[in-house]
């Protein structure tokens, strides 16, 4: 019973507990995104693939200081944001809600396949070393808490500009209802680039976050794209407050399975808690039943 | 109608006859994979024309082809008994999670990402698993020594064609089937409105749940194909989020709404595929996907119904109009 509570589980339950940052992050952008627009990008992983080779580049290859390289990191991704919007979204606002997911689904396949046509299929990283920190017999990656900090900073950044700012306030008025404020003599278009390049923005920083821990490759997006889908639905698409709740929830069973067996058993382990939930709760970890 | 069966007639006899007489074999790989992706894209059509968008097939698909060889490796079974296990467990799947997204309402958006992550789980438990099915490098059926009927292995590219075309045969079969059925308006009343079709009478989750279970299962029999034709299988080519996608666009593509649209579709993706890969080699590598990429989008702005689609539109529309 005692060897339950080891020194390696309360590691894996912290480590889970930074690694939900990050995913809060992936999953707000989303949420964002969906719940202004309407609109579900499939890419969202793949925005922050490409994220993860601009910094690559901007830092690794152009060799800009680190202060430089990762705004220029999100404005590149908040600018594909934007791009996505424009070209891609745009014209199917009036199409059928499905056939927008597979034109992104379609983005999707495109970036993916320019990454190995433009950068190749190699693992790159950035060959920074971070120190360890070590409390006690536990051992943490500065990095890890690094992202998990800049994640809350991120999170707490949109907040405050969707809460503060009169842009804010018409976004968070939009998603509210649609109809009513196009007749309130609001330009739906310019709120829709806004948002967009905010959700392309978090994805750049995700994307700063996360090339610290991990290499990055073409198809780096398939190894937590599913699993930010499984959360923004498990927290009620549209719903912050529940992609932030599932997020550290799925972390937890991510890591904690880890701890046990392959990080891909724990992916399979959170994918079966998921379709459990679908029927315990399948509006949503937050919703009420009706 | 009888000029149509003639019409029917003599161009299965001829599809039935080609192997016998045009004997090239490049030209039967590519026309074997083109029957064999058919079918599977149809499978996908069969549930994605009632607005059932999937993608999680590729998690179908990797579950025939996979089930098939480890059973055959490991178990020594015979795939005439392994792919009816594969279809089972594929249907199984399917069943898990299609019930709680049917029984809750998860639909449109919701579904698809539901979907879709299943498709990312599938492909984890195959790489996962690495020590039973070799990981992302990818699985290979023990071979017999020739052509053997019980291990459903053959060394020449005529049974394959001629095996591939009856599959895809009965695929299309299927396809109209169930457009000729109950079960068709049923779908269609309740791809408009669920509410509208529960009150009119309609069991909204077993209709749904009875129409993936088919499309699951069929996508499975290809994966199976798949597998015992190429001998060789990889996380990659079978399963996961791509191929998903890559169903999603050869369907649309060439129309899903008509019967012969999915295989529009992939003669134009194979097509494109290979011919890149001819033209320009390994540099072609990644190009294929990402003109799919750019097409798929372009399609579903301009053209949603599809190249077949659009076409019949226009060749009826004067006459009824």
């Amino acid at each position: 019973m005692f060897e339950f509570f080891d020194v390696y589980l309360l590691e894996a339950v912290i480590s889970g507990i930074l690694l939900g940052g990050v995913l809060a992050l992936i999953a707000l952008g989303l949420n964002l995104i969906f719940g202004v627009i309407d609109v579900v990008w499939i890419c969202y992983a793949e925005l922050i693939m490409i994220g993860m080779y601009g910094l690559y580049y901007f830092y690794s290859v152009y060799g800009l200081p680190m202060w430089i390289a990762a705004p220029a990191c999100i404005a590149l991704v908040a600018v594909l944001g934007l791009l996505l919007h424009y070209i891609v979204i745009q014209p199917l606002l009036d199409a059928a809600p499905i056939n927008q997911l597979l034109a992104t689904g379609g983005v999707l396949f495109f970036l993916q396949s320019f990454a190995t046509v433009a950068f190749g299929i190699d693992f790159r990283n950035l060959g920074i070393r971070l120190p360890v920190l070590a409390i006690g017999e536990m051992h943490f990656s500065f990095a890890r808490l690094l992202a998990f900090l800049a994640a809350l900073a991120g999170m707490v950044v949109i907040y405050l500009f969707m809460t503060r700012t009169y842009i804010g306030t018409a976004i968070r008025a939009i998603s509210q209802d649609r109809q009513i404020m196009v007749l309130m003599g609001v330009d739906t278009k310019r709120l829709y680039l806004v948002t967009s390049a905010l959700g392309g923005a978090l994805a750049g920083l995700a994307a700063c976050l996360l090339v610290l821990q991990y290499d990055v490759h073409p198809f780096v997006g398939l190894s937590f794209g599913p699993i930010t889908f499984l959360i923004v639905v498990l927290g009620g698409l549209g719903n912050f407050i529940g992609g932030f709740v599932a997020a550290f929830v799925f972390a937890e069973i991510i890591s904690l399975g880890g701890l046990y067996s392959d990080l891909e058993w724990g992916y399979v382990l959170a994918f079966a808690f998921f379709i459990l939930m679908m029927f315990a709760r399948p509006q949503g970890l937050l919703a009420r039943r009706s | 109608m009888n000029a149509r069966n003639l019409l029917l007639g003599i161009v299965a006899a001829a599809l039935i006859a080609l192997p016998f007489v045009y004997r090239q074999p490049y030209h039967l790989h590519v026309m074997v994979l083109i029957l064999i992706w058919s079918f599977a894209y149809t499978s996908w059509s069969v549930m994605g024309r009632f607005g059932l968008v999937s993608l999680g097939h590729g998690g179908f698909m990797g579950v025939g082809a996979y089930v098939t060889a480890l059973l055959w490796n490991h178990l020594g079974v015979s795939p005439w008994i392994g792919i009816p296990l594969a279809l089972l467990a594929a249907g199984a799947l399917a069943l898990v999670v299609a019930y709680p997204c049917f029984r809750f309402r998860i639909i449109g958006h919701y579904f698809a990402l539901v979907t879709l992550a299943l498709s990312g789980i599938v492909l984890q438990v195959i790489t996962a698993t690495r020590d039973q099915t070799g990981g992302s490098l990818g699985y290979t059926p023990e071979r017999t020594k020739g052509s053997l009927l019980v291990a459903l292995q053959f060394d020449d590219k005529e049974t394959w064609y001629l095996i591939a075309l009856a599959v895809w045969a009965a695929g299309l079969v299927i396809w109209y089937w169930v457009d000729r059925s109950m079960m068709r308006y049923a779908m269609e009343a309740i791809s408009e409105d669920e509410d509208a079709a529960a009150a009119a009478g309609i069991n909204v989750t077993a209709e749904k749940l009875k129409i993936t279970l088919l499309s699951a299962v069929m996508t499975a029999l290809a994966g199976a194909l798949y597998c015992q034709y190429q001998m060789f299988i990889s996380p990659d080519t079978v399963s996961g989020i791509s191929v998903s996608l890559q169903m999603v666009f050869a369907a649309v593509v060439g129309g899903i709404y008509v019967a012969l649209g999915p295989t529009v579709g992939a003669i134009i993706t194979i097509m494109l595929a290979e011919g890149l890969r001819i033209g320009f080699g390994t540099q072609a590598v990644g190009w294929d996907n990402l003109i799919y990429g750019v097409l798929l989008v372009l399609f579903i702005i301009f053209l949603p119904k599809g190249i077949l689609g659009s076409l019949l539109e226009r060749m009826r529309a004067p006459g009824k109009s």
